[in-house]
């Protein structure tokens, strides 16, 4: 087996090379390979340390095989990408890296979905509609919101990257870190309690100091929502919002 | 709104729709961030927020789940923001009509990111044997060009949506027949139940989180008291 610089000593402009690709990792997403060709992209900088260099058919062949489909959260591509890297550049045999791609995808993908898309941005959301509701300026809403937002965002994509570049191949017992696996209940109920605060507070807001029709508004939003609720995973709300609009803006026009 | 005028706001919401999903993801294309940033560059940063605020309610709804088709609220916050914040302020119609343009601009915006994802990947099948040959140059022209598309994207729903619903927006607000606070309140009712909804649906499964929103409600309730 020909030796390679081990991953962990990876110069630091080829680390962060690859952290800044991560954050285009989905630039190609597209229905054949998912971010296939992004995870790719993300790990090229790295896999032109292999013997032979860009030119040399050991790099050919690990960009042709990690530019394969591949699917998983964006912010936790770089689990993969670094152990991936990690396994390329240690030598490791291209049917025992295929065998992990595909073992890998689906848990970071679920884990992921649950920790962003599902608990964190929700609640950045909803603190940020909460600085809305307490009066906040328009930089210090949209500023709480991105600051806090990518304080876990830039964060996580950073920690995926070590955590894959240090682990290689033994990157799944990361997977069980109490952030990950604990995380999104907590940020659920963090986002429930801000949720219980920040949309009366903002609703109050926009319909102004002084207004009657706080009282009725509150009733037919509790039940619109009890509604919504029961409805669950077989209507989108913002649908209906839409169709909604569209009858009372058309009504609006015509009386 | 002239072409020159609509350039400029085309190109925030090329920025923003290129957020959603190809780089950098750090949210500057949620409606919180889009519409104000839309409203600040005309001139209206509070206008909008307002209608941002309005449009984040009703987004955390959709949550943007990899293959999942959802709307693309980068460029329509854009939209609704630049839209609300030019009309007059103390008009009734102008947040109802401006937030139904964006939302038909998100539904639109949405579809537009489907088709391109079916156009990277018509491209990928056309160079398929040279990145299975390794190819760097061919990963890296099929890369860039997914994003330098989808920032053309984004400019092309903008500019089209501004076109459309800048001159209909004025004329509905025009004719606006209900009165000033039904508006609002419609609008306002519209958006806590969707976001109710939403939150219903995305944290059911925690633990206690129907006591933790009442203690939510509590505290607001001791905020409204003491104010």
């Amino acid at each position: 087996m020909t030796t390679v610089s081990p991953a962990r000593d990876l110069p630091p402009r080829v680390k962060l090379a690859m952290y800044f690709r991560l954050f285009a990792l989905q630039g190609s997403w597209n229905y054949e390979t998912l971010n296939g060709t992004g995870v790719g992209f993300a790990m090229e900088p790295a896999l032109r340390l292999l013997p032979g260099g860009l030119n040399g058919q050991q790099y050919r062949a690990a960009l042709a095989r990690e530019s394969r489909y591949f699917n998983t959260h964006p912010y936790l591509a770089g689990v993969a990408v670094g152990a991936l890297a990690r396994a390329e550049l240690d030598g490791v045999e291209a049917s025992r890296i295929e065998r992990f791609r595909t073992a890998l995808a689906g848990p970071l993908g679920s884990v992921g979905d649950r920790l962003v898309w599902a608990s964190w941005l929700p609640f950045c959301s909803l603190v940020a509609i909460g600085v809305f509701g307490a009066g906040g300026s328009a930089l210090a809403v949209v500023g709480t919101f991105l600051l806090l937002y990518n304080a876990g965002h830039f964060l996580l994509r950073a920690w995926g990257l070590r955590i894959g570049l240090s682990r290689g191949l033994n990157v799944a017992s990361a997977l069980g870190n109490p952030v990950l696996r604990q995380g999104p209940d907590y940020i659920g109920r963090a986002a429930a309690l801000v949720g219980g605060i920040a949309l009366p507070l903002a609703l109050q807001r926009i319909v102004g100091p002084g207004r009657a029709l706080v009282g009725g508004i509150i009733a037919a939003a509790f039940v619109g929502i009890v509604l919504l609720a029961l409805l669950r995973e077989r209507a989108e709300g913002w649908r209906i919002a839409l169709g909604v609009l569209a009858v009372f803006v058309l009504y609006s026009v015509l009386t | 709104m002239s072409f020159l005028e609509a350039l400029p706001i085309a190109l925030l919401g090329a920025l923003f729709g290129l957020d959603v999903v190809s780089f950098p993801q750090a949210m500057i294309s949620r409606p919180i961030v889009a519409a104000t940033a839309a409203g600040a560059f005309i001139g209206n940063p509070p206008g909008g927020l307002l209608i941002g605020v309005v449009l984040e309610m009703i987004a955390l709804d959709t949550l943007p789940f990899g293959a999942s088709r959802y709307p693309e609220w980068g460029s329509a916050g854009v939209v609704g923001g630049a839209l609300f914040a030019a009309q007059p302020s103390g008009m009734p119609g102008a947040l109802p009509s401006c937030l139904l343009a964006a939302l038909l601009t998100a539904s639109i915006s949405g579809w537009s990111m489907v088709m391109l994802r079916r156009m990277i990947a018509r491209r990928l099948a056309r160079t398929r044997d040279q990145l299975e040959a390794g190819s760097r140059d061919a990963l890296l022209s099929l890369h860039l060009s997914g994003m330098s598309l989808d920032l053309l994207r984004g400019a092309l729903v903008t500019i089209v949506a501004m076109a459309v619903f800048a001159p209909l927006v004025k004329a509905i607000v025009a004719v606006w027949g209900s009165e000033s606070a039904a508006s609002h309140a419609v609008v306002v009712v519209i958006a806590a139940i969707v976001a109710g909804g939403a939150l219903w649906k995305v944290f059911h499964s925690v633990r206690h989180v129907l006591w933790f929103f009442a203690a939510g409600l509590l505290v607001w309730s001791a905020l409204l008291m003491t104010r």
